[in-house]
């Protein structure tokens, strides 16, 4: 009985969400005059959510294990800078790049890792430091100047699309696979009706094919919401179905009672920093793409973004709750904001006052629900 | 005789999908010492957290009436300040605060703005008396003070605010035998100011030597309100359980066959003042098909012996530990679970459980890689959760069910199927039944001597003497960190037991 109210808690927090995401599109799109919902703009809305969502993935894990990263942004940044400066003045080819920027990432993961997990420096005190830090290392190896152009076979990651009939066949294949998966693990469920088990394999496939089908009219899928797709596939595993993932869920559940159970904490939590320097690599070199340039402004307050999304997902501070599927709709929701202000031409300052309430907000709703929960 | 102080009436409280509380009613006078008896989940906690306003006025059915003044409050404080004090099993005190700055925590009294100190130290020396405590210091911290001392305080505090009816919820499980009779007498003394007092345990000679009436719930209903001089021990188990139980705890045979684990010169030191030994210097033999009790007062160093051989300090350590022969560096609990060595914590919610995760989960916690590898099977994992529910009888509607909604004994079950999954040869289980009621410690009992049979050694730290004496086959005694006696089953009393683990 009581799982069940469970469950409805948890499926009200993502209708709730989805709610509030229509509601914010039905908002920009009257006021955009139609502009928000056309196929181009929301090639463009993807290609903006890409890398805040690929920097969210890691960051629900981070935030599970019980801790924070401040430093994805400025990260992402500099490495962003290295790919330039690889691809511009040392003339690396493309896969060179970005191997070593990849490497870069991890090494970096891995130093912020052994500080917080071996020497037990709390992590938003190493991450801070390495918000500025990072930011300022790419100051000095830019020198302050804007890095470009990038290899033209580079810049595909974030300016490239895949049009028809590739783009059809990728979508329906993927949508396949998720009706698929969803077919199998409703078939065990007993107790529910027959619409809402078609609602629950059907929903998110048909999103995927009308997605594909609208953003076909104008260019096709671009491919950083590709490698989007891509890695929240893989976290999305890896928070769910992997030793690792159920440990990271442990040690932000209770870490005294995983430390018991035999759970090595330390190296756990070295992996999910280095995950998050393997993504900020990966998130920087999109965006370099997408500008077809390393500048010093890359990402900046990015990390404001990223832990807001995952939070609005249900991603809980205090450790040990939050999904990767929830953290990507919270990225959606920022990303919706961001690209419907721009298109309605939201001064700057007031797009960072907003962004800021809505950081507040979003927490505040976290502490209620977990304070709600604790007195039943 | 005396006037009412408290009516309970009708209460009814409903959680999702659970009636904790059904239509109980039952009164407290002035001035008696009221038990409040029920197995866990009989919703004694329930009817506690209503009547101190954790659950505030209107979230449940009924009325109580205090004093002649219905308890419609919306807030702890209020209720506390119209004369109720509740003091719960973790204590609610600021440690590195003092006892007089504890006792006055958010009611200082004040002079022109200012805090009034003296006036705080002069009636801090005056309620420390009424509670036995007059040798302790207003200004030390409360957290320099051992845990029966500030239990005492908190019980001070409550004298603070003119309490005219204290909640004691468990109050002796931490205590040793002598702070347990101070305790009692200050209660005593209490009564005869006019005080009132619940008392909730489970150690039955406690309800009978303290208290003057006993009310029996279970499964949230109440059953009866006896006056405890006509009320017998089988009466009162027969109400809380519903069901006759056998007296004597079923004894398997046992030998002392293969010697799996050895330990020699085990020191344990202090993490603040490194030259002091929590555990001093122990030796220890573990056999297979045994069970050996270790048997000690609060203090003893029983938990930390426990934990520092699992690896939990591993700088803090000394000696050797040897596993079927072999020498074993456990620096780290891994490695002793990689030797087959387990270890049931006495504190399941810090150190056992994730309560926010699933039995499922729970379950496999302590196994994963050896079962897994890097992906998690759910449907094995599901299997297993149902083996464990059937074979332990763990009561849950599903096995997806989060370890938070289970009641405290189902709990221990999980992490006794966590710690069995882990397929131990040798097994520590520290406080296995506390907190727990007597229908499920008999099920505890069954499942330590099933794996006994099965060729596990166990190793059963107690504080309850008639559990070791029925169980083990030889009981081991601690005192201040070292071993000061051991006894074969067939010679132990419960008189030798403690004239050795006393303290001299």
């Amino acid at each position: 009985m009581k799982e069940m109210s469970m469950k409805k808690t948890i499926d009200l927090q993502a209708y709730s969400m989805t709610f509030a995401l229509i509601g914010i599109w039905v908002f920009f799109y009257i006021v955009s005059k139609g502009i928000f919902l056309a196929p181009r703009n929301i090639s463009n809305l993807s290609i903006q959510m890409a890398v805040t969502a690929i920097l969210t993935t890691g960051m629900v894990l981070v935030i599970v294990s019980g801790n924070i990263d401040l430093s994805v942004g400025s990260l992402m940044g500099m490495l962003g800078g290295f790919a330039a400066i690889l691809q511009v003045n040392y003339r690396f080819g493309t896969f060179a790049t970005i191997v070593i920027t990849l490497l870069i990432g991890l090494m970096v993961g891995a130093f912020q890792g052994v500080i917080i997990s071996y020497l037990r420096v709390p992590a938003f005190i190493v991450t801070l430091g390495g918000l500025l830090a990072y930011r300022g290392v790419l100051l000095g190896i830019t020198q302050g100047r804007t890095i470009s152009p990038m290899n033209p076979s580079f810049v595909p990651m974030g300016q490239s699309y895949i049009g028809n009939p590739y783009s059809t066949i990728i979508a329906v294949f993927v949508a396949g696979l998720m009706a698929y998966s969803a077919f199998k693990s409703v078939k065990k469920e007993k107790n529910s009706s027959i619409v809402f088990k078609a609602l629950k394999i059907g929903i998110i496939p048909l999103i995927i094919l009308f997605y594909t089908f609208v953003i076909n009219t104008y260019r096709g899928i671009p491919v950083a919401v590709l490698i989007m797709v891509g890695t929240i596939a893989v976290f999305h595993v890896i928070a769910k179905d992997t030793t690792f993932g159920r440990s990271i869920y442990a040690i932000g559940g209770n870490e005294e009672a995983a430390l018991y159970s035999g759970i090595k904490i330390k190296r756990i939590l070295l992996g999910v920093f280095l995950l998050q320097g393997l993504l900020s690599a990966l998130g920087g070199m999109v965006l370099a793409a997408r500008l077809n340039a390393g500048t010093i402004s890359a990402g900046q307050s990015l990390e404001m973004d990223v832990i807001a999304a995952a939070v609005i997902g249900g991603t809980s501070l205090a450790g040990g709750k939050g999904t990767v599927s929830g953290a990507i709709l919270g990225a959606l929701v920022m990303a919706s904001l961001d690209n419907g202000m721009s298109i309605m031409n939201v001064d700057a300052f007031w797009q960072m006052i907003l962004k800021g309430a809505i950081l507040v907000i979003a927490v505040y709703i976290d502490v209620v629900n977990t304070e709600r929960k604790k007195s039943v | 005789m005396e006037k009412t102080i408290l009516e309970i009436k009708n209460i009814t409280k409903q959680f999702p999908g659970v009636t904790a509380l059904s239509n109980v009613s039952f009164d407290i006078k002035a001035g008696e010492i009221h038990a409040l008896c029920g197995e866990n989940g009989a919703g004694k906690s329930t009817l506690i957290k209503i009547i101190s306003g954790i659950h505030p006025y209107g979230t449940y059915e009924g009325e109580i009436v205090f004093d002649g003044q219905l308890m419609n409050f919306g807030h702890v404080k209020d209720v506390e300040n119209a004369g109720v004090a509740t003091i719960y099993q973790e204590l609610s005190l600021v440690k590195e605060m003092s006892v007089a700055e504890n006792l006055f925590l958010g009611n200082w009294p004040s002079k022109k703005g200012l805090v009034d100190w003296s006036r705080i130290y002069r009636a801090t020396t005056v309620l420390l008396e009424r509670v036995g405590l007059s040798g302790v210091n207003p200004r030390s911290s409360v957290g320099s003070l051992g845990i029966g001392q500030q239990q005492l305080v908190e019980i001070a505090k409550a004298l603070s605010v003119e309490s005219k009816l204290i909640i004691l919820d468990e109050p002796t499980s931490a205590l040793c035998d002598a702070e347990i009779e101070i305790l009692f007498s200050i209660i005593r003394k209490l009564k005869n100011e006019g005080i009132a007092c619940i008392y909730i345990s489970h150690k039955l000679s406690e309800i009978f030597e303290l208290s003057d009436r006993v009310t029996i719930l279970r499964d949230g209903q109440y059953i009866n309100t006896y006056s405890s001089s006509q009320l017998s021990e089988e009466k009162l188990i027969l109400d809380m359980v519903g069901r006759e139980l056998a007296h004597s705890i079923p004894r398997v045979q046992q030998r002392q066959d293969e010697l799996v684990m050895e330990v020699r010169n085990w020191t344990l030191y202090s993490d603040s003042f490194r030259t002091k030994r929590v555990v001093d210097n122990v030796d220890l033999d573990i056999y297979k098909g045994e069970i050996l009790g270790i048997a000690g007062l609060m203090g003893a160093g029983r938990t930390e012996l426990a934990s520092s051989l699992f690896g939990i300090y591993p700088s803090l350590t000394e000696g050797e530990i040897r596993i079927n022969g072999q020498a074993v560096q456990i620096t780290d609990p891994k490695i002793a679970l990689n030797n087959g060595f387990a270890y049931l914590s006495e504190d399941r919610k810090r150190f056992g459980l994730v309560l926010d995760m699933p039995i499922t989960e729970n379950i496999t916690l302590a196994s994963l890689k050896e079962l897994f590898g890097t992906f998690i099977d759910k449907s094995v994992e599901k299997e297993k959760a149902l083996n464990y529910i059937d074979m332990l009888k763990i009561k849950t509607p599903t096995e997806r069910q989060q370890l938070k909604n289970l009641s405290g004994g189902n709990q221990q079950k999980v992490v006794i199927s966590k710690w069995l999954e882990t397929k131990p040869k040798i097994l520590i289980v520290d406080e296995v039944t506390r907190g727990i009621d007597v229908g499920a410690k008999h099920e505890f009992y069954q499942i330590l001597n099933d794996l006994v049979t099965a060729g596990v050694a166990v190793v059963m730290i107690s504080s309850e003497l008639p559990e070791l004496l029925g169980l083990c086959n030889r009981i081991l005694v601690m005192g201040e960190g070292k071993i000061t006696g051991i006894f074969d089953y067939k010679e132990a009393t419960q008189e030798k037991i403690l004239s050795c683990a006393m303290v001299r």
